[in-house]
């Protein structure tokens, strides 16, 4: 440890001493068609916040999966005190001093707050046995540190993902890390316990910890990061101080990526299709409030958790809402289940395609036919020839490169797997289509697809939101522009005057403005 | 100041948890329906408090109860062992075999037959994890064999008290400050086993693994080595029970202690054991096997029918699960609505 | 700068997705190398391999005696009358492959044998004509699989645990309505049902209602859309719910319609033996999902075929009759159809290990493989 080195913050230490503590040394790793990384390399060093920024998909977190011994990757290492070593795995990446905080909490959800911090390096007392008072006089411990109320001896099931987010953070804290990884740990968070983890983030760094974090938010790298690195598609860009950068630089170094966005064909905007009023579901969103057109493309931007799928999940008919009103053509509708969602002329391309889009082990041609079997054969018997035929048309349409439509689903690259996905909502003939998420993981031709087919459904009449992460594609989809923030619009922005900057300082809650602003 | 504001909050969140603690540990609700039942059944039933149906309920209890303790281990890792009964009945012959035909002093038969159960364990576990076969169908597979062993061994005869060395029943009788022998030992069991699976790493390992196999990986616990050991534990214990009932009944069958493994789920389900593994306590299974074994002993004292036994068992598991169900949704629920913003 | 991006962007893009066209359609036609393949996946299916392993047991049945296939359903050891011995386990398997398929399973049929059956003598006894009793006894195992299937769909139980309780209240049942009394004497309708033949051929009723039942199993299973969602439910709970699928009316039809064929089952029993008690059917349970497992179904879903179930059904009974002729006690079979379960599941799961080596090999590509973990098994 380098403990004893005593370094100003802000200041970037002299690294031409001794090895930086952890290095990526040209680090290079593919997933199938995608190439992930390609020889990034990059220094952590001690007593420093490194910020690592870029857009979705760029990168980002496969580093940090390289460094919590997740991944190994495909050439170049992860150096260790000047060596090259290869982490085993998470437990042994720990053991080396390694501390990550995931974005995706992963706790044990029948164990309580205490244990979940401590678990797998618990303190012991007499005869080497579980000191359980220790353990949550200790979790208390980080738990007030960070001005967080969590009660360490209740269980974690049934926890907010920001508690979960908290627990997952105070994990990383419990140990005497020398590194400290952060991945998006503000996701979730309020803005109070944002500071909070601020806080201990720079006292962690003035103890002479190396600290990568991780975000998309500019404005958080450029209050806590003394240097920050741009990654794009997998390539290193720059590292600099960030005294030496602008919001404006980072930006520019982020989109320049090769992103093409499919220009927006113009389509006729007809009568109101769906028209959502006041829409409340508790603990995920309230009064919600929009309307969408046949031909419209409605944008439903955001961060992570502010509500939007939510949103989609009501209108889709998977949960109830608990207020307000949705009119499908002017009649107030309420929908118990999917099936009378989709029965109603609503499709929703849902956000993880493996876990709910797409059923592996079935064909393209059985993906695309299930919501409309019971339509597709009245006389309950199935017939191979129509299905294919009808798989086949669409695979034409959405130009989904297979070696036929009995192919297995697991065996299509990402983009393909999400075009099937919208076969299959397509061949409902749908009149509302809500798409979440549409091109994440999926590589850029596909995306530019997706993006024309998307096009295409609303020239051809169809009402369509759009939730996307991925503001550039917002911007240049939708003709209207919903933000929301913690689960409230706080903006509602038209295509003319939409700009990231606008879209970002509303979904960030910085200033409310729209019809329905709350706070 | 703003210390002993968090003082004041801890506090009283003690006491609430406390209180709260009380109405949702599984374990006292069990324990204060028992005592009401058992009071019950002894104003209707004076007998019932008879010393010599006390020490019997309570020593069959006690057998079931540590077989629930062994089924709550493997239980807590998500998984299951159907194949507790043959696992007990073998062992209850074997040792019986040992005494009558090889003359093997009784410490060391019983000895062999503990360690036959755990074999018998170890044999599942192997099945489960290296070959990875789910447990249903493994021990579905074995609860069949180890008893077609017992077919083999028996050969078909029994064994009576009279093949065994004098006395050697006494012992299910035998008692200590008016405690039942098998009391003393089934309390040991549970005490040894319940501290183990609080203060010590394996038995958090145990329930890290029920609760989450896949977080369980990234903090480098082997899944596989604890569900292995569960069940080689777990069998160890079956062995324990199956040594107690060959000298409860001291006459053996083939057959003995057939349809005792759904009363030892019965009895871990009813405990408060979740069967999607991770959560639950030993002393919540053992007290489910003293419930279920008062349940028995009420029909008869009571002289009500016997058949009534099985819908009885039946409908407390649907109880005791359902309602766990449901009041989990509901503070799932208020958990939710209380993050209103 | 968003607006310069996408024109910049466009005409590198645009081009490979044309290309990409002729592919598609290039692929798409049938062509004659996938009819071999498809031919030799079919050797390889486990159906295949089942078919192997009856016709060596029949061979070897045959060399321990050779009455062996003698067309005899009834009073000796041989093939056909251990299958018609095995006919409602056979039937209760057909119901209980869709159950496991989705994911689920049901423990509970055997104990719904003894109460159908009990629920049967008792009314008979009461004087109530067949054509009355029976339908009540059919519409007793509907709701006992009713009750199952909506204990674990609506509050969300395990399968596991719901239908481990039913088996002991509905065997409870089965206890509370006859006792430890028995009921024999059915009229002749009912034992002519059990042990006599379809006018003018060998073939007995049974077996004629285990055929006809598994000709609409196979069919509703493999040629009908309530299948097709039966397959999905069990790969993708979700997906097929954000499909449209009635994940949790579906499951419960199923269980119900576990229920109606466990009390039918319950039925052929009785008839079989002329005579119900309440312990009738105790045990059965495990030969079911032996069927059921040893017939290829994966015991965690997604995975199986009513024709690899019928197959195991006749591999069991001629193993049991083989077992029988060498002189093999029944306690002793049960040795051997334990150690068969476990083969049974153990063999393709070995099998897809050295298939997901081969793939990787072959391939060379890095496919992020998860790691199924022991324990992933109650439900």
């Amino acid at each position: 440890m380098t403990e004893g080195v005593p370094v100003a913050a802000g200041e970037r230490p002299e690294a031409a001493s001794a090895p930086p503590p952890v290095a990526l040394a040209g680090v290079s790793k593919r997933f199938a068609a995608t190439q992930a990384l390609a020889d990034v390399s990059l220094d952590l060093l001690p007593g420093e916040i490194h910020g690592l920024v870029g857009e979705n998909g760029a990168g980002k977190s496969t580093i940090v999966k390289l460094l919590a011994g997740i991944y190994q990757p495909d050439s170049g290492s992860v150096v260790l005190d000047g060596k090259p070593v290869l982490l085993h795995g998470p437990a042994h990446a720990r053991s080396l001093g390694i501390a990550v905080v995931h974005q995706e909490p992963r706790l044990f959800p029948d164990l309580t707050v205490a244990e979940n911090v401590f678990i797998g390096h618990s303190p012991s007392g007499r005869f080497g046995a579980l000191d359980w008072r220790e353990m949550r006089r200790a979790a208390d411990e980080i738990f007030a540190s960070l001005s967080v109320h969590l009660d360490s001896s209740a269980v974690v099931r049934g926890l907010s993902m920001a508690d979960q987010q908290l627990i997952e953070i105070a994990k990383a804290l419990s140990v005497e890390a020398r590194v400290l990884v952060l991945d998006e740990p503000t996701a979730s968070l309020s803005a109070h316990e944002v500071e909070r983890l601020f806080d201990i983030v720079r006292q962690t760094r003035d103890r002479g910890v190396a600290v990568l974090f991780v975000s998309h938010r500019l404005e958080e790298v450029f209050e806590l990061c003394d240097r920050a690195t741009v990654l794009r598609d997998g390539r290193h860009i720059v590292t600099a101080p960030t005294a030496q950068l602008t919001a404006a630089d980072l930006v520019r170094h982020m989109v320049g990526r090769s992103v093409s966005l499919f220009p927006r064909t113009a389509a006729k905007i007809g009568d109101v299709l769906l028209d959502v009023r006041n829409l409340t579901r508790l603990g995920a969103f309230r009064d919600i409030s929009f309307s969408v057109r046949a031909g419209e493309i409605v944008g439903l931007a955001g961060l992570v958790g502010a509500g939007r799928t939510e949103v989609a999940r009501v209108l889709f008919g998977l949960d109830r809402a608990d207020a307000g009103q949705v009119l499908l053509d002017g009649k107030r509708v309420s929908f118990k289940s999917p099936s009378a969602a989709l029965g109603a002329g609503i499709a929703y391309v849902p956000e993880d395609r493996h876990l709910d889009g797409l059923v592996s082990g079935f064909s393209i041609a059985e993906n695309v036919t299930l919501p409309i079997l019971p339509r597709l054969f009245p006389r309950l018997f199935t017939r191979r020839s129509r299905e294919r035929s009808l798989a086949a048309g669409y695979s034409e349409r959405l130009r989904i490169r297979s070696t036929g439509v009995d192919e297995l689903v697991e065996a299509l690259s990402g983009g393909n797997q999400q075009k099937v996905v919208i076969a299959k909502w397509l061949a409902t003939n749908p009149r509302v289509l809500i798409l979440d998420e549409p091109t994440r993981g999926v590589d850029i031709g596909a995306k530019v697809e997706v993006h024309r087919i998307i096009s295409d459904l609303a020239a051809a009449g169809l009402g369509i939101i759009l939730i996307s992460s991925e503001l550039p594609e917002v911007l240049a989809m939708s003709d209207r522009i919903i933000v929301l923030h913690e689960g409230v619009m706080s903006a509602e922005i038209p295509r003319a005057e939409a700009s990231e900057e606008r879209v970002m300082f509303a979904a960030t809650g910085q200033f409310a403005e729209g019809p329905s602003s709350g706070e | 100041m703003a210390s002993n504001v968090a003082g004041r909050r801890s506090a009283r969140s003690r006491a609430g948890a406390l209180i709260g603690g009380f109405a949702r540990s599984r374990e006292l609700t069990l324990l204060a329906v028992l005592l009401v039942l058992a009071a019950l059944v002894a104003i209707e039933a004076p007998n019932f408090l008879s010393s010599n149906n006390v020490v019997s309920v309570t020593s069959l209890a006690a057998i079931i109860a540590i077989a629930a303790v062994g089924e709550a281990l493997v239980i807590l890792t998500k998984n299951i062992d159907l194949s507790v009964e043959s696992t007990m009945g073998l062992v209850a012959f074997v040792v019986a075999v040992l005494l009558k035909q090889q003359n093997v002093p009784m410490p060391v038969a019983w000895a062999l037959g503990i360690g036959l159960g755990m074999a018998l364990g170890m044999v599942n576990g192997i099945i489960i994890t290296v070959f990875r076969v789910p447990s249903i169908v493994a021990t579905l597979g074995t609860l069949s064999i180890f008893r077609g062993l017992t077919y083999l061994v028996a050969n078909g005869h029994e064994i009576n008290a009279n093949d065994l060395p004098a006395g050697y029943t006494n012992a299910a009788s035998q008692t200590f400050f008016d405690i039942p022998l098998f009391v003393i030992l089934a309390v040991a069991v549970v005490a040894v086993a319940g501290l183990a699976l609080r203060y010590t790493v394996f038995g958090r390992q145990l329930y890290a693994v029920g609760s989450n196999a896949e977080a369980a990986a990234t903090i480098g616990i082997r899944s596989r080595t604890t569900v292995f050991l569960a069940f080689a534990l777990g069998g160890m214990l079956a062995g324990v029970a199956g040594v107690l009932w060959g000298i409860q009944f001291g006459q053996l069958y083939a057959s003995s202690a057939s349809g005792q493994s759904l009363a030892i789920i019965a009895a871990v389900v009813v405990g408060g054991v979740s069967i999607a593994g991770g959560s639950g306590t030993v002393m919540g299974a053992a007290i489910g096997a003293l419930f279920l074994g008062l349940i028995a002993n009420a029909l008869n004292v009571l002289l009500l029918p016997q058949e009534w036994l099985q819908m009885i068992y039946g409908a407390v598991i649907l109880f005791a699960v359902s309602t766990d169900a449901i009041i989990q949704r509901r503070t799932q629920l208020a958990k939710a609505r209380s993050r209103i913003r | 700068m968003t607006n310069e991006q996408p024109a910049a962007a466009r005409p590198q893009d645009t081009t490979p997705v044309s290309a990409e066209a002729s592919v598609v359609t290039a692929g798409r036609s049938g062509n004659p190398i996938s009819w071999v393949r498809r031919l030799l996946s079919a050797a390889a299916r486990w159906e295949t391999l089942l078919l192997a392993i009856l016709a060596v047991v029949v061979y070897e049945g045959m060399q321990i005696s050779p009455y062996f296939l003698q067309l005899d359903f009834w009073n000796s050891p041989n093939f056909g009358a251990s299958v018609s011995g095995t006919m409602e386990v056979a039937i209760m398997a057909l119901a209980m492959t869709p159950i496991i398929i989705t994911g689920d399973i049901d423990l509970s049929v055997e104990s719904m044998v003894g109460l159908s059956g009990a629920v049967l003598g008792v009314l008979w006894v009461a004087g109530l004509p067949l054509v009355v009793v029976i339908p009540i006894v059919l519409g007793v195992g509907v709701l006992g699989g009713l009750f199952n299937g909506l204990m674990v769909t609506r509050l969300g139980l395990p399968a596991l645990v719901v239908t481990l309780g039913t088996l002991a209240l509905y065997r409870g049942l089965a206890n509370a309505v006859l006792g430890t009394s028995y009921v024999s004497n059915f009229p002749s309708e009912l034992t002519t049902f059990g042990f006599g033949y379809v006018p003018g051929t060998a073939v007995p009723w049974t077996l004629l209602a285990f055929l006809i039942l598994a000709v609409v199993f196979t069919a509703v299973m493999h040629l009908t859309w309530l299948g097709r969602q039966v397959f999905a439910v069990g790969k993708n709970k979700d997906a097929a719910r954000y499909s449209g699928v009635r994940v949790a009316s579906l499951r419960t039809a199923l269980f119900a319609v576990s229920g109606l064929v466990a009390a039918f089952a319950g039925i052929v029993l009785a008839s079989r033996y002329n005579s119900v008690r309440a312990d009738n059917g105790t045990g059965l349970t495990l030969t079911v999902v032996l069927i059921v497992v040893l017939g290829g179904v994966d015991i965690n879903g997604g995975k199986g075929t009513i024709p690899g179930v019928i197959l195991a059904v006749f591999t069991l009974a001629a193993l049991q009759s083989a077992l029988r002729l060498a002189g093999v006690s029944s306690e002793y079979q049960n040795v051997a159809i334990g150690l068969l379960l476990i083969f049974s599941v153990i063999t393709p799961q070995i099998a897809r290990q050295f298939r997901v080596l081969v793939d990787r090999v072959r391939s060379g590509r890095h496919r992020p493989v998860r790691d199924p973990v022991p324990g992933e098994v109650v439900r």
